[in-house]
Parts: structure tokens; sequence; C-alpha cells
């Protein structure tokens, strides 16, 4: 049993290609999480202009993304976009989908906490000479993502997690190296080697989620 | 032109869907001039209130407030607004924000102090409302009283020409209802135009230069608050105070 899943030889062999795995979903995360923030925001800020025009293309955008399946999107991506010319890479394919995918969920994050800062904030500052856009960034913003930090965080952590779909289109992130070596080896111990790996980065995170939520249970008594 | 009114509405009507809540109101209001504006709720008085910052867009009509036409799409409204303070029934200070940071805001990114002039013009607004030694509580650690007392500050901080009171104790237990309107009445002695919807007849009687009576969105009756309190004319503005002076 421990010689099948945790065979010390094979975890020595394996460690350097497990560890630039790990080192890529690092990155990959460290890029797609912004993205994923700033496409959220975008569309936050474009849902606050309640502007027919505006509204009903941006809820057809956010509906559609947030019912594609993130996996076929970015297969979608990988496979289908050569054939229209454009040949990106596995790594831009899946900054792409996720920016397209986490991007909207993360948007809609945001527009649930800027809808939870009362309407008497911005009429405050508003009444003060601030614009709307000033209302927002000093006013309503900040408020607002306090107000849905905990699901921020829920939603990074799935994203998070979501990195290993890059495995599918040979992002050689933890999954797919472990994969890789896995299969040199004949050996199921690395692919454990990445399940306690991502455990141990995001069990941090889902304690510091557990916190948030119950700080504000206790904020809202 | 000699401008005789430094808050002149005209004609306002105000329509939320099949709602018409203002009736054509006409409004002038003198420098340094204490109006109150009483009616019952529903009246149009708040909505009058907030028509003249333009919080919310007349339906048709004029406002000029300091020589300015608030309602012609070539005014800067986020100029003309630094010269209206408004004060809210609900206080509506920024929570995430110290006292001193919610008083600061306008006054640099509208007014374009430096944080350092900033700070100073905000404290000295702090001293002016009692609350000099709160300058770095958030309004969560304030009573109601505070509370609206730094909302007054965050007003006049910007120097306005004028400020307009929508309800500023409704929302407080009674013991703090006097330290606001303290704050209030000292406000009147620098020379303060304001024109104030509230049910604090006490205060009407005692400070106001004029009083206003609303009903059904329209201005019923007006004059010094002795006549109105005292000697109404109209029928309605009978029945309001009879019932209110019954509590």
């Amino acid at each position: 049993m421990i010689q099948t899943f945790f065979n010390p030889e094979i975890i020595v062999a394996a460690w350097p290609i497990v560890m630039s795995g790990l080192w890529n979903t690092i990155l990959l995360s460290l890029i797609v999480v912004p993205l994923g923030l700033l496409g959220g925001l975008i569309l936050a800020l474009l849902a606050s202009i309640r502007h027919p025009l505006v509204r009903w293309p941006l809820m057809a955008w956010v509906d559609f993304f947030r019912a594609f399946p993130p996996l076929v999107l970015l297969v979608l991506l990988f496979a289908g976009l050569p054939f229209a010319g454009l040949e990106l890479g596995g790594f831009a394919c899946v900054a792409i989908a996720f920016f397209l995918n986490t991007g909207s969920y993360y948007g809609e994050i945001f527009r649930a906490g800027i809808d939870s800062v009362p309407a008497g904030q911005v009429e405050a500052a508003r009444s003060t000479g601030l614009s709307r856009m000033q209302a927002m960034r000093y006013v309503v913003l900040p408020q607002a993502v306090r107000n849905v930090l905990p699901d921020l965080l829920s939603n990074t952590l799935e994203v998070v997690k979501l990195t290993s779909l890059g495995s599918v289109v040979a992002v050689p992130e933890l999954l797919y190296e472990a994969r890789q070596a896995q299969s040199v080896t004949y050996n199921p111990t690395p692919i454990v080697m990445a399940a306690v790996i991502y455990f141990l980065i995001l069990w941090p995170l889902v304690r510091l989620l557990s916190r948030l939520e119950n700080r504000a249970l206790a904020g809202r008594r | 032109m000699v401008q005789k009114h430094i808050v002149e509405a005209r004609g306002i009507h105000k329509h939320f869907g099949p709602l018409h809540v203002l009736k054509g109101v006409d409004l002038q209001v003198d420098e340094r001039e204490l109006v109150f504006v009483i009616g019952p709720s529903g009246s149009g008085k708040s909505t009058l209130l907030r028509c003249l910052n333009r919080l919310e867009e007349p339906s048709s009509g004029s406002v000029v407030v300091d020589g300015i036409d608030m309602l012609d799409p070539r005014t800067d409204i986020n100029h003309a607004r630094q010269r209206i303070g408004m004060v809210f029934q609900s206080f509506n200070l920024y929570p995430h924000m110290t006292a001193l940071g919610n008083v600061t805001l306008a006054l640099r990114k509208v007014a374009g102090k430096s944080r350092a002039e900033a700070d100073a013009l905000a404290r000295k607004a702090l001293e002016r409302v009692g609350l000099a030694d709160r300058a770095d509580h958030t309004p969560g650690q304030l009573s109601g009283g505070q509370q609206q007392r730094v909302a007054i500050a965050r007003s006049i901080a910007l120097e306005p020409r004028v400020m307009l009171f929508d309800e500023p104790t409704s929302a407080l237990d009674p013991e703090l209802v006097g330290s606001v309107l303290e704050v209030m009445r000292s406000l009147r002695e620098t020379g303060m135009t304001m024109i104030v919807v509230s049910h604090e007849m006490g205060f009407a009687r005692n400070a106001a230069d004029r009083v206003v009576f609303m009903d059904d969105g329209l201005i019923v009756e007006q004059g010094p608050p002795a006549a109105i309190f005292e000697n109404p004319t109209h029928e309605r503005t009978r029945a309001f105070i009879g019932q209110i002076q019954r509590h």
C-alpha cells in the first residue's frame, strides 16, 4: 500500500517535476485571479449603468459564460481557434477562458456587493459634489468589497482549483506534471503528491474563509 | 440684475411614474433666512428639498440657487452641489471611514484641498459641531446624535451657501435630539441660510423665520411661525397643526 501510493523513491524522483508543476500552478493562479477580478469589476461597473442598452447585452454575456462549462470553453479556444487561423498557446487559452468564465462569476459577486450598499451612501456623496465615478470609487466600492469578501475569497478558491483544467491543454501545471511523472513511473505516488500539495496550499485559504464567514455572521447579529 | 433670493424654485412638478408628487411648487428663500417646511407624510416636503440640489430631477419647473441654474444641462452639477449642504434623516455617514475621513473626502476630491489643508478644515468643522475629540472614531462608535453632527460637519466644511435638512432628528432617540438642534441653532446664528423639513415644532417656533405648510404636493400656506401655529387660515393647516399639537 505504502509502496504503491507513498513510494519514497518515486517521491524523490518526481520531486523536481512536481515542484515545477506547483510553480506553474501558482503562476497561473497569479495571472487568472487578477484577470478574473478585473473582468468582474468591469462587468459590475457596467452593470451599475442601468441603461437598457448596456444592461441586456451584459446580462446575456454574464449568463452565457456562467452557463458555459469552463472545460468546454477552454477546449474550444484551444482546439477551435486554430481553425480560425488564431493559434494561441495553452497558457493564453487558459487566461482567456478564465477571464471570460470566472470574470462573470466575480462580476456577479461585485454586483451583489454594490447593490448591498444603501442608496443613501451615494446620495450623501453626490450631495457634497462627488461625481458618479468618485462616489463609486471612494464610497461604494470599499463597502461593497468588504460586504462580499467571503464570496470573493470562496470564488478565488474555486478558481485556483480550476487551474488544474490547464492540464487538458498541456499547460504544465501541477496536475499535468504529476500525471507526466505517474505515466513515466507507472505509479500513482506523484498524483498523491499533487493532491497533498493542493490541500496544503488551499487549506489556509479555507480556514481564512471560515473565519471571515463567522465574522460576517457575527457582524450581522 | 438684482438677485433677491438665494433659492428660487418655480413651478416645480415631480412625477414618480403615475404618482404626481409635486404639483407646481414655488419657493423663494432669502439669504440668512431659516425656512421650516412642515406637512403630513407624503405631502412632498422631502421631494421638494431633494429637487433643490437635483438629487431628484424635477419633471418641470426651474431651480436657481445662488445664481446658478440647477437644471441647466450645462451647469457643472458637482460644482454647484458644493454650495448646497444636505443633511439626511439617516445620517448616511460613510461607515468605512473615520469622522475625519467623512469630512475630508469631498474637501480633497471635490474642493481639491491637500490632505493637510483638508484635515485642518475638517477638524475646524468637527469642532463647530462639538466633536473635535471624536475625529478618529468611526460612525459605528458614535451615537446617533453624534453621527448626525458629523454629517452636519461634512456639509459645512465645504462652506455651503445654503443648508438643506431632511428630517434631521427623526431617526434619533429623544434624548439625542437636543444636541443636533443645538448645532443647527448655532449654525443659524452664523447667518446660514437653512431650509428644514422637520416635525420639531418647538424648534420651528423659536428659530424659524417662516413656516411653509405643504399638503398633497402643494404649498397650502406660509408665514411667520406664530401666524401658522396660532392662526392658520387654511382648513388643512388647522387640521394638521391640531393633530400634531394633540401629541
